[in-house]
């Protein structure tokens, strides 16, 4: 019987082979590249709120701290959402007619909360601690992004487990003085690893990268 | 399988050969183990027996096969999606002191048979989930029991009644209002004749004040009183001794010698927790404690009790003998030695005299306690020793009854049947309590009842009770509302709510009873505050009001805590009260260690708790002595599914019930003991139908025991689930034991058996701990096997409840579990406890061997879980020598009821099926404590961190902390030389180690 395949086959095939592994390896590698990408990490992309909140607007243009509104920021795991008062201390004065405020106004009347989306949002197995962060030297900004020049919120990085490695096994790279934490135009020096490690050391840091310590 | 004949029959004479036979000390489990049964083995070389975990879905393997297929596309591409969009809802005015993240905690109290015992509540976001001891109450002192630690569940118990109804429909409170002002309005003119009003024993001086009120403005009206499990005894016992019923408060941290007359002051009594505490102060060693400073324990018991299994002695004894033994002590002390018979052949005259003469050796120092299920004769036997020997002032004190009205409740159930019976009750309103599946069998309570015009039911459940009433108010969770409570002493609490009612009909018991009065909308809280007010201890201003809030205590200078007097020298006691022994077997009841006399029947908790001693869960059942279980020819069988044992019938004074027989070593000869609780109808729909009703067979005049018993085997056979013999370590002596002649000899006795291998032997390298490295110590000489610890674990971990199906087949998911050793004959063993939890080794076997790296060591020296990168391989568990790792093999969690989601410990993730889960030393208490202790810019304080387990003990057994500080508790206990570690000679080197138990046996008693 002749045969049926023709000589050159054999090299086809022997391509394949070495094809299938690259495909595999390629695969794996989009996968891995999505599981990154904004598509999912949902990084860089402003949410609708309820009532058009401008962080650009109240921090850059007024001025206000970040612990006015976010006010467990220092003792808590979360940061805190204003309560309705919070924003109706001031805007019971201020721009008490504008329509855009009109959900504010009326949660404060109705007593119903208004329901706003969550931008950072880990999955229920981290439990991430705002106020071990921020009195040890991590800037809001370090995690958050310039937040002073979002008119509409964001989540500015990748919020990844790698992400948070990232930092917890090099936290010089980032650390800033305690009093600088609240700056949202802090700037690094140029010698931030010498700042950083001087930090490290005067605040007694030890970074754990247990998984308990965040997985629970 | 069910139906098997045959299985193990107990060979009594093989055991005891092989008892003869072994070396040394030898522990054992269970009957099964004693006698090297094959069933055993698979237990211990096993994880579970070959075939508990087989698929037996009736889906079939092609299905299986089919689902797999599916979800495995499926997973594909659920893999690529992004998390569901959540919202953040905040308040709108935030509630003050309410930090978002950060629980805040609330002093109130919880009431066990009536009296109070503190407790602190630990509330996030407005959501009671965690029910802690408290340290300031006098009932608690930071303790908790299970039944404490498991109220939370009841809160959230879907099955609780919601709605107000009348004849099973839902009805508005105006309408009640309605109908009770004319129930009111015709009992006006006979000054009340007609109505009644039952509750259980009262210690709220508010409610008490309440009823009061209504009866003075009816003046005929009457207020009867009944808990099945109430100490009727002690009230007649200290009316005749002392001149009014009192409260017996015993100081055990300043006895020497102790005896208990069938007491069980571990599991059983308001101050039960209090007196763990004080009994264990005198049960350590070493430290500043020197061995001269032991306390002796004697016992004698009808049916084996924590107490017993603490005992130095212990004397297993008919019901009826113990009052014959009572006065042979009395006799060798010299007191006043009553009427019963002198000591006969089951009375050993040997451990009479060796009491007695240790009893007076420590006049004065010594405590002589009998339990409220012997007669008052009993009882006064006691009260003569006591004072006798010097002990009343010194050791035992008597103070007024803290009871509003403290009555012989049986003589008022008794009552209030007769008038039922006669027609003179108009209205009956049940204000707690489910007298009809509870009441005595021969009072005939439900058809009685039913002659009642009018029927008023307040309850949490829409229970047996409310079934037969017209009206049912559904009762508002004491988490729920204020109250108050007194404790054993006469300390008062408020009890004040943690959160608004979850379903909006539920009323308290003041609210109800305001209904009756000219104010029936009056709020609970205006209630309870303005009956303090007129009691003049509130003051001017709001702080001590505000004060006892925070406490947890009220400072009441109207409660009367002074000692009373003693009983007279001369008092004889009465005549024995013991019913005739008859022919036959003797039946002993006892209200239940979970589901206490059925009110905590829909708690899965504590059904799947098991019983301390008997290890069973979701049963109750007729528990015999080997010699008699042989004598019946009862045979258990222990499979993969659970314990097969034989169905019998009990006959007693002409009634039946069917009940599965369960061999306990060390129960006495010729006794059946049945646990009261179970076999409810609607208790809800955990509790339904769970074990068989022993108050179907419980009588008024012999509510705790009585001769006479026939037991019949059926010939059926009953699966039971009992978690003796799950996750049994191969045997290397786990729980190590000595005698105090033992310990002074060679206080390291517990090492000299095993060789720990150096640590130098393994092949990975060490792990360097720089900062903390946590660690416990497990003190098996305090440990009173009560199960706290396994509670507080499964409300502060999330741990799911499994099922009676699954317990069987050895899945149950207790992180903590209390293992429970013989030692000696199966006629009388001695006991051990020991609490197991994950060890946190060293060189720790599970982590090698995790493919995905999802159990790992931390830097402080955990084996940290981590649930999210688990996929199910089960490796660590195989290779687990302590078996403390659990399986999620279904989704075991209620994803679904929404109440039950409002439990969660926010700080513990909610597990799913196909993950392991196992202790992690509580390490969401250890972040906590941390990153506060940074914040603060301060090291964390010796004793800042409490685990669960540690905080719930009563016995303060377990102690967690940091080995790395040499000043620490738990370091200077594993420098103690009764430490040591278990299984440590696989040089697996254990964080958690145990000190061995020592016993303080009378020299003098020789058996």
């Amino acid at each position: 019987m002749s045969q049926i395949f023709h000589h050159s086959t054999n090299t086809l095939s022997k391509l394949s082979i070495f094809g299938a592994l690259f495909l595999a390896a390629g695969t794996l590698w989009l996968v891995l590249e999505i599981n990154r990408s904004p598509y999912v990490t949902q990084a860089g992309v402003a949410r609708e709120q309820p009532v058009p909140f401008s962080h650009a607007h109240h921090v850059a243009g007024m001025g206000i701290d970040c612990r006015y509104c976010h006010a467990s920021v220092e003792t808590s795991a979360t940061a805190g959402i204003p309560p309705t008062k919070t924003c109706m201390n001031c805007h019971s004065q201020i721009w008490s007619d504008s329509p855009t405020l009109e959900p504010v106004r009326e949660s404060f009347r109705t007593e119903k909360s208004i329901e706003w989306v969550k931008v950072h949002d880990l999955p229920d197995f981290v439990y991430f601690n705002h106020s071990a962060h921020v009195n040890q030297g991590v800037g809001c900004t370090t995690c958050h992004g310039r937040v002073d020049q979002m008119p509409l919120m964001w989540q500015e990085a990748s919020l990844t487990m790698e992400w948070c490695l990232d930092c917890h096994r090099q936290p010089e790279r980032y650390l800033r003085p305690r009093e600088q934490v609240w700056n949202a135009a802090y700037e690094p020096p140029p010698d931030q690893l010498a700042l950083g490690r001087s930090l490290v050391k005067e605040y007694g840091i030890h970074t754990r990268t247990s998984c308990s310590t965040c997985h629970r | 399988m069910s139906g098997t004949p045959g299985g193990s029959d107990v060979d009594l004479s093989g055991l005891r050969r092989r008892l003869a036979d072994s070396t040394g000390r030898a522990y054992w489990k269970s009957l099964e183990e004693l006698a090297g049964a094959p069933q055993f083995l698979e237990f211990l070389h096993r994880e579970f027996p070959e075939q508990a975990s087989t698929f037996d879905d009736p889906e079939g393997r092609r299905g299986f096969l089919k689902m797999m297929g599916a979800s495995l596309a499926l997973a594909g591409l659920t893999g690529c999606t992004r998390q569901p969009e959540e919202k953040i809802v905040p308040y709108v005015k935030p509630p003050e002191d309410m930090v978002p993240g950060r629980p805040l905690f609330f002093a109130t109290a919880v009431t066990d048979g009536g009296y109070a015992k503190g407790v602190i509540v630990e509330s996030h976001m407005g959501r009671p989930t965690k029910v802690e001891g408290n340290p300031d109450h006098p009932a608690s002192l930071g303790a908790t029991d299970v039944f404490g630690q498991a109220s939370v569940l009841d809160l959230y118990d879907p099955d609780r009644s919601q709605t107000l109804t009348h004849l099973g429909e839902i009805r508005p409170w105006g309408s009640f209002l309605a109908a009770v002002k004319a129930a009111l309005d015709g009992q006006r003119a006979a000054q009340g004749g007609g109505l009644r009003i039952l509750t259980e024993t009262v210690t709220s001086p508010t409610l008490a004040a309440q009823i009061q009120e209504l009866l003075a403005a009816f003046p005929a009206a009457r207020w009867h009183q009944y808990d099945p499990a109430g100490p009727d005894s002690i009230r007649a016992a200290t009316a005749q001794a002392v001149g009014a019923p009192s409260e017996v408060v015993y100081d055990l941290a300043k006895a020497d010698v102790v005896l208990c007359l069938d007491a069980d002051f571990v599991g059983h009594g308001p101050a039960n927790l209090r007196m763990i505490r004080a009994f264990t102060s005198r049960r350590r060693l070493g430290g500043e404690q020197s061995p001269a400073g032991m306390s002796r324990l004697y016992v004698a018991e009808s049916s084996p009790s924590l107490t017993g299994a603490l005992a130095d002695h212990r004397l297993p004894l008919r019901a009826s003998e113990i009052e014959t033994l009572a006065s042979a002590v009395a006799a060798g002390v010299g007191a006043p030695a009553g009427a019963a018979p002198a000591a006969s052949g089951s009375v050993p005259a040997a451990w009479v005299g060796a009491v007695a003469k240790d009893l007076q050796a420590h006049a004065g120092r010594s405590v002589v306690m009998a339990g409220p299920w012997q007669p008052a004769a009993v009882h006064a036997l006691a009260h003569a020793i006591n004072q006798t020997l010097g002990n009343v002032g010194q050791t035992v004190t008597y103070a007024p009854s803290v009871e509003a009205r403290p009555i012989d409740q049986l003589a008022s159930l008794r009552d209030l049947a007769a008038a039922m019976d006669a027609g003179q009750v108009q209205a009956l309103v049940v204000l707690g309590g489910n007298p009809v599946y509870e009441a005595p069998v021969d009072l005939d309570f439900a058809r009685r009842m039913d002659k009642v015009p009018l029927r008023i039911h307040f309850g949490l459940y829409d229970d047996e009770t409310a079934e037969r009433c017209h009206w049912h108010v559904p009762a508002a969770h004491p988490f729920e509302a204020w109250s108050d409570a007194r404790a054993f002493d006469g300390t008062v609490t408020i009890v004040q709510p943690l959160i608004a009612p979850l379903y909006a009909g539920c009323k308290s018991a003041h609210e109800l009873l305001a209904a009756f009065t000219s104010k029936p909308e009056r709020s609970g809280y205006d209630i309870v505050r303005d009956y303090w007010k007129a009691q003049g201890v509130l003051g001017a201003d709001e702080k001590a009001w505000q004060r006892a809030l925070h406490d947890g205590i009220l400072a009441a200078p109207a409660v009367a805590k002074a000692a009373g007097p003693g009983p007279a020298a001369s008092a004889t006691p009465p005549p024995t009260s013991a019913p005739p022994a008859g022919q036959g077997l003797e039946i002993v009841f006892r209200p239940d260690a979970s589901v206490r006399d059925g009110r905590l029947a829909n708690n899965g908790w504590l059904q799947e708790l098991p019983r301390p001693l008997t290890k069973l869960t979701w049963d109750n059942a007729a528990l015999m002595s080997p010699r008699t279980a042989q004598s019946l020819g009862i045979s258990i069988e222990s499979t993969s599914l659970g314990s097969y044992t034989d169905l019998v019938e009990l006959i007693y004074r002409g009634r039946t019930a069917k009940a599965p027989a369960w061999i306990v070593p060390g129960h006495p000869d010729g006794t059946v003991t049945v646990h009261l609780g179970y076999g409810r109808t609607r208790a809800g729909r955990v509790g339904n139908g769970v074990g068989f009703n022993a108050y179907a067979l419980r009588t008024s005049d012999a509510p705790w025991f009585g001769g006479g018993l026939q037991v019949k085997k059926t010939g059926d056979r009953y699966l039971l689930a009992c978690t003796q013999d799950h996750w049994s370590m191969e045997g290397r002596n786990p729980v190590r034991a000595g005698t105090l002649e033992e310990y002074e000899a060679h206080p390291d006795y517990a090492k000299e058996t095993f060789e720990e291998p150096p640590p130098s032997l393994s092949l990975y390298p060490a792990f360097k701990y720089t900062g903390h490295a946590w660690g416990m110590a497990i003190d098996l000489n305090s440990c009173v096997g009560c199960n706290a610890c396994t509670i507080a674990c499964q409300a502060e971990n999330n741990i799911p409840v499994v099922g009676k199906e699954q317990v069987g087949r050895g899945r149950e998911l207790h992180w903590i579990r209390v293992d429970r050793y013989y030692s000696g004959g199966v006629e009388n063993p001695e006991t051990h406890h020991q609490p197991v939890p994950c060890m946190q080794c060293e060189n720790a076997p599970c982590e090698v061997v995790c493919p995905v790296a999802a159990t790992v060591h931390s830097d402080e020296g955990l084996n940290d879980m981590v649930y999210n990168r688990c996929v199910g391989t089960r490796y660590c568990s195989n290779n687990c020598p302590y078996k403390v790792r659990r399986f999620n093999f279904f989704l075991y969690s209620d994803f679904d009821t929404p109440s039950l989601k409002l439990q969660r410990n926010p700080d513990v993730t909610v597990r799913s099926r196909g993950v392991m889960e196992k202790c992690t030393y509580c390490v969401q208490r250890i972040n906590r404590a941390r990153i506060d202790a940074r914040n603060q810019g301060r090291p964390i304080k010796e004793g800042e961190i409490k685990t669960a387990c540690q905080q719930a003990c009563p016995g303060e057994a377990i102690v967690f902390g940091d080995i790395n500080d040499p000043g620490s508790r738990v370091a200077k206990l594993k420098a103690e030389p009764r430490n040591y570690g278990l299984l440590a000679e696989l040089n697996t080197r254990p964080r958690t180690t145990y000190l061995a138990h020592v016993k303080n046996p009378n020299p003098e008693m020789g058996d």
